[in-house]
């Protein structure tokens, strides 16, 4: 069965720091989002898997945040965990339309 | 089936490799337990030569942590002693009144230095160079006394002369022989060994004969059998050894020099085997690590009940493991009428090469200035080959190929632990091994002496190219090869002014690097550029972002600065109300002297501030911290300076400053030290009218005791001194580096020449003040940018 989504309306494009995540909340979920530098949009799951991790304070190095508390080095784009570490978080589709920045997550 | 057990006497170096073979060969046969005189786990005893002379410490030179035993089931009884063998019941009883039945036996009970039987031997002050124990004897005489004699020429005895200079000590050396190490060297070469140790500061009495130890309770001098004298207060004898055989002998064990064994190790009475220096292999007993593992490893297939042609004698080879001197013996090394020898002596570069040859054959060698053939020549010699494959390999060695590269498979690296070059080559590529460490865990080379460490690297280099020289340089991280040093060069050659490009230019391996280099390169970007960079804060880690500190569950901890940890009623108020509004989750005081509200949210934390109305106590950032103070002066019946006062100044001066890592600093006013200065950063201790300026201090992870920079006057001077050590150190240090690693490292030696030099000190300090001059206070500054409070302050909610 196909799931369907619902759009977020999480701000403004121009809004959110370059280089750098946000925290966004949606419904019960927490959702760190990063503008990276080369403008992209990305979503995921704030939680790190290894202790729950606030990702979105993590520093942003191209298409990988490093968590803030161990240091854990997780793809945003796919929400895979780097080696020598493993795991993986939900990632979330993101949209830019009318420089107004969507998320998509899953309906309830 | 119950396991058999296996009892082995004596927790030392053959021992224990003994088990060690046994185990990778039948993991779990037998019950193992270990009786060991000494109270520590089995240690690297070669290594007490690099302990006294400085180059490694007691607590790095350990084989077999604890751990070892316990994760191999084997019962270790540390510090006791086996005092009887009942060779008929199969039982063992120890000092501690243990009983212990055994169904195998072995005995690696080492040898005991000889002591020459001299009256006055048994004064204060006299000791051998075997154990741990002798060991830190010397260093604690060394504190106090001046003059060393070492008895014996030898090995040992140079070793001990050589650590008891470099501990300070005059040292004096007495040979029987007319020239050193007669045992393992020729003339020529003991010649020029004793020239070179001379050179180094060692005074030799050669050709005399001790007849006498003089002094009262302590020893103060040594006669000679010839009539002169000499003072002295401290005598190491290092006259030989000989093999521990009582316990054995009293036990009706067959003894000769040595326990007697045959080529399975077994000695006379049945399931009671010998190795080690205890133990008489063919009329020989051995004093060197090499033999001591190839009788452990027969030893090991003889249990294991595996088919094995037994141990069948040795070729020894020597080296002089005295920094700066290198010297290497082989096989049979004195000329006859038989012998031919090759011999090269450059006078030049201070070389010294004999190659003994009888009927064609390699029968010995001895090397001075230049052992990098050793390895070679020995397995040559143990392999009796001719010497035309010798000189055919010495042709490509010329070429400036490395001397592995001519190596053959089996042609051995590691002499102690007989590693060939095929196993080692084979490990790295099999196993993945990129340094020499791994190589070390994995295939025993370079484990016990240490002198086939180059070998060993080489063979990396070989075996893996480029890849290998890259990652024996400490680069920043994985993102470059360069290393720290080089980066920081480049930023200043090239002017370069922003992470990005550094990255650009330096041409960085990953897109946008990693959280190792970035905040390392803005580091040295701020240190380099301090009025002209502009911080990046998406290159800083969280804490130093948002200027609280992260706590597990995502929530920050705001610690307010409170300068040199002094407060007042109307602070403490306000704080306890903003503690109430907010309702933080704990109140603490932190181990620096300041007071810490955990628990708050990050939308919180610009309030918070704004209520504080305080500054930043930089609780989380990579730079200075917390100056500690005591009481002082001004209350304390002991205080002789103004603790306080001074820790007030200091804070206040250096308040902000981003460092390579976290500076934290403690001023006390009396030697008593209540603000801990010996494992700070930076430590200051009042005493009548003298400051002392102690640096490299640390009592986190590694706890380390901060060492004297200077003893000054007055407050400035501190101030002054201390601007400049933390600039120097702010220049030089890498990126995360702790004092006391930098300090470590490069020695407070070289730290004092800098700041003692009154025009690097004076502008040290202008360098310094410039840095100071940036300082912003954050809370503030984040107070006053509406940007900043939205970036990075606000969480977004949504419908
Ligand atoms: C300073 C120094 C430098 C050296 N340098 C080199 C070198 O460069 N190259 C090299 O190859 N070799 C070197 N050696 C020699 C090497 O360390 C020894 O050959 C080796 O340690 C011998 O091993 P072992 O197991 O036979 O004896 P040990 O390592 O001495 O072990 C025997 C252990 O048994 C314990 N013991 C004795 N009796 C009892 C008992 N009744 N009950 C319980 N325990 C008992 C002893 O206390 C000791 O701990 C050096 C030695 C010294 C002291
Ligand atoms: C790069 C890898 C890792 C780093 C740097 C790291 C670091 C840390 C640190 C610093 C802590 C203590 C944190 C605190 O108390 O808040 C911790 C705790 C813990 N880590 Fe990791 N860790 C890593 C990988 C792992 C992995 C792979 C696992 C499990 C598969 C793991 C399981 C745990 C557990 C269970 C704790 C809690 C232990 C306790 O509370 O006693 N960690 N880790
Ligand atoms: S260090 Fe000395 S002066 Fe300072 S409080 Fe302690 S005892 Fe008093
Ligand atoms: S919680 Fe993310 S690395 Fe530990």
């Amino acid at each position: 069965m196909e799931q369907t989504v619902r759009k977020v309306r999480i701000g403004n494009y121009d809004d959110l720091p370059v280089s750098l995540g946000k925290a966004v909340v949606v419904e019960d979920k927490e959702i760190a989002v990063f503008r990276l530098s080369n403008g992209n949009i990305k979503a995921i799951e704030n939680k790190c898997p290894h202790r729950g991790g606030v990702l979105s304070e993590g520093m942003v190095s191209g298409e990988h945040v490093f968590c803030p508390l161990h240091d854990w080095k997780i793809n945003v784009s796919d929400g895979l965990v780097q080696a020598p570490d493993d795991g993986c978080v939900q990632t979330y589709k993101t949209t830019i339309e009318d420089n107004q920045v969507y998320v998509e997550v899953p309906e309830k | 089936m119950e396991k058999k057990k296996l009892v082995l006497i004596g927790n030392g170096m053959a021992g224990i490799r003994t088990i060690e073979e046994i185990l990778k060969l039948l993991p779990d046969q037998f019950d193992i337990t270990v009786f060991g005189k000494e109270p520590y786990p089995n240690y690297n005893r070669i290594q007490l030569s690099k302990v006294l002379q400085g180059d490694t410490e007691i607590k790095d030179i350990t084989l077999n942590e604890w751990q070892w035993y316990e994760d191999n089931g084997i019962l270790l009884y540390p510090g006791e002693t086996v005092t009887k063998i009942d060779k008929d019941n199969q039982m063992l009883y120890t000092d501690k009144g243990k009983e212990t039945p055994y169904d195998h036996l072995i005995i690696a009970t080492g040898s005991n230095p000889f002591m020459l039987p001299l009256p006055g031997a048994d004064k204060e002050g006299v000791t051998a160079f075997r154990d741990i124990e002798d060991c830190e004897k010397m260093i604690d005489a060394s504190k106090n006394y001046k003059r060393a004699a070492v008895i014996g020429g030898g090995l040992l005895g140079l070793e001990a002369a050589r650590g008891l200079l470099n501990l300070g000590m005059e040292v004096d050396v007495i040979h029987l022989a007319d020239y050193l190490m007669e045992r393992q060297l020729d003339r020529a070469a003991g010649e020029l060994l004793q020239k070179e140790l001379a050179s180094q500061g060692m005074n030799f009495y050669l050709e005399k004969q001790t007849a006498e130890i003089t002094g009262k309770k302590r020893v103060t001098g040594l006669k000679f059998k010839d009539g002169g004298a000499i003072p002295a207060d401290l005598v190491v004898m290092a006259v030989g050894i000989k093999p521990n055989v009582a316990l054995a002998q009293e036990s009706g064990v067959e003894v000769n020099k040595g326990i007697v064994v045959n080529d399975h190790m077994e000695t006379n009475v049945p399931n009671i085997y010998a190795v080690g220096e205890c133990a008489e292999h063919d009329q020989m007993v051995y004093g060197l690590v090499a033999p001591l593992y190839e009788q452990g490893q027969a030893l090991a297939k003889h249990i294991s009940g595996m088919n094995h042609q037994g141990y069948q004698g040795s070729v020894l080879s020597t080296q002089l493991k005295v920094s700066g001197v290198d010297v290497f013996s082989t096989g049979l090394i004195n000329e006859t009428a038989e012998t031919k020898s090759i011999k090269v002596f450059d006078e030049w570069q201070n070389t010294y090469k004999k190659i003994l040859v009888q009927d064609d054959k390699l029968t010995g060698a001895v090397l001075f200035g230049d052992t990098k053939e050793g390895t070679k020549l020995l397995s040559l010699i143990k392999k009796g080959a001719n010497v035309e494959e010798y000189l055919e390999s010495q042709q490509g060695a010329d070429n400036g190929e490395s001397i592995v590269t001519s190596m053959s498979d089996d042609e051995i690296i590691c002499g102690c632990n007989g590693v060939s070059k095929g196993a080692i080559v084979n490990s790295i590529k099999a196993d993945g091994l990129s340094s020499v460490e791994e190589v070390k865990g994995a295939t025993n080379a370079s484990r016990s002496c240490g002198t086939c460490k180059n070998l060993v690297s080489e063979l990396l280099t070989d075996t893996l190219g480029d890849e290998y020289e890259a990652d024996t340089k400490e680069s920043v991280c994985a993102c470059t090869d360069l290393t720290r040093d080089e980066v920081v060069a480049e930023i200043k050659e090239k002017g370069l002014t922003h992470t990005k490009e550094v990255m650009n230019v330096l041409e960085w391996k990953t897109e946008e690097g990693c959280s190792k280099c970035k905040p390392a390169l803005n580091y040295y970007l701020g240190m380099v550029y301090p009025k002209e960079h502009e911080d990046e804060r998406e290159s800083r880690f969280v804490n130093e972002r948002l200027h609280a500190n992260i706590q597990k569950d995502g929530t920050y901890s705001v610690v307010p600065r409170m300068y040199g940890g002094v407060t007042n009623a109307s602070d403490l108020r306000t704080i306890a109300d903003v503690a109430e509004k907010y309702e933080v989750g704990m109140i603490k005081l932190t181990g620096g002297q300041r007071i810490d509200l955990l628990g708050v949210k990050k939308e919180d934390l610009p309030d918070v501030w704004k209520d504080l109305g305080m500054p930043s106590g930089y609780a989380y950032g990579k730079s200075v911290r917390t100056v500690k103070t005591c009481v002082g002066a001004e209350f304390c019946r002991f205080g002789t300076q103004d603790s306080t006062g001074m820790g007030i100044q200091l804070e206040k001066k250096f308040e902000g400053l981003n460092t390579p890592h976290k500076v934290k600093m403690g001023v006390s006013a009396c030697p008593r030290n209540c603000a801990e200065g010996g494992v700070k950063d930076v430590g200051v201790v009042g005493l009548d009218g003298v400051w002392e300026v102690y640096v490299g201090g640390n009592g986190g992870t590694e706890l380390r005791q901060a060492e004297l920079l200077v003893k000054v006057k007055s407050e400035e001077e501190v101030l002054e001194y201390t601007a400049a050590f933390l600039q120097y150190y702010r220049e030089n240090a890498s990126y995360l580096e702790r004092t006391s690693h930098y300090v470590e490292r490069v020695g407070v030696e070289h730290v004092q020449e800098i700041v003692n030099d009154d025009q690097l000190r004076k502008e040290l300090n202008e360098r310094m003040d410039q840095a100071l001059g940036t300082y912003k206070e954050p809370w503030n500054e984040v107070l006053e940018s509406e940007t900043t409070l939205k970036d990075l302050y606000e969480k977004v909610a949504t419908k």
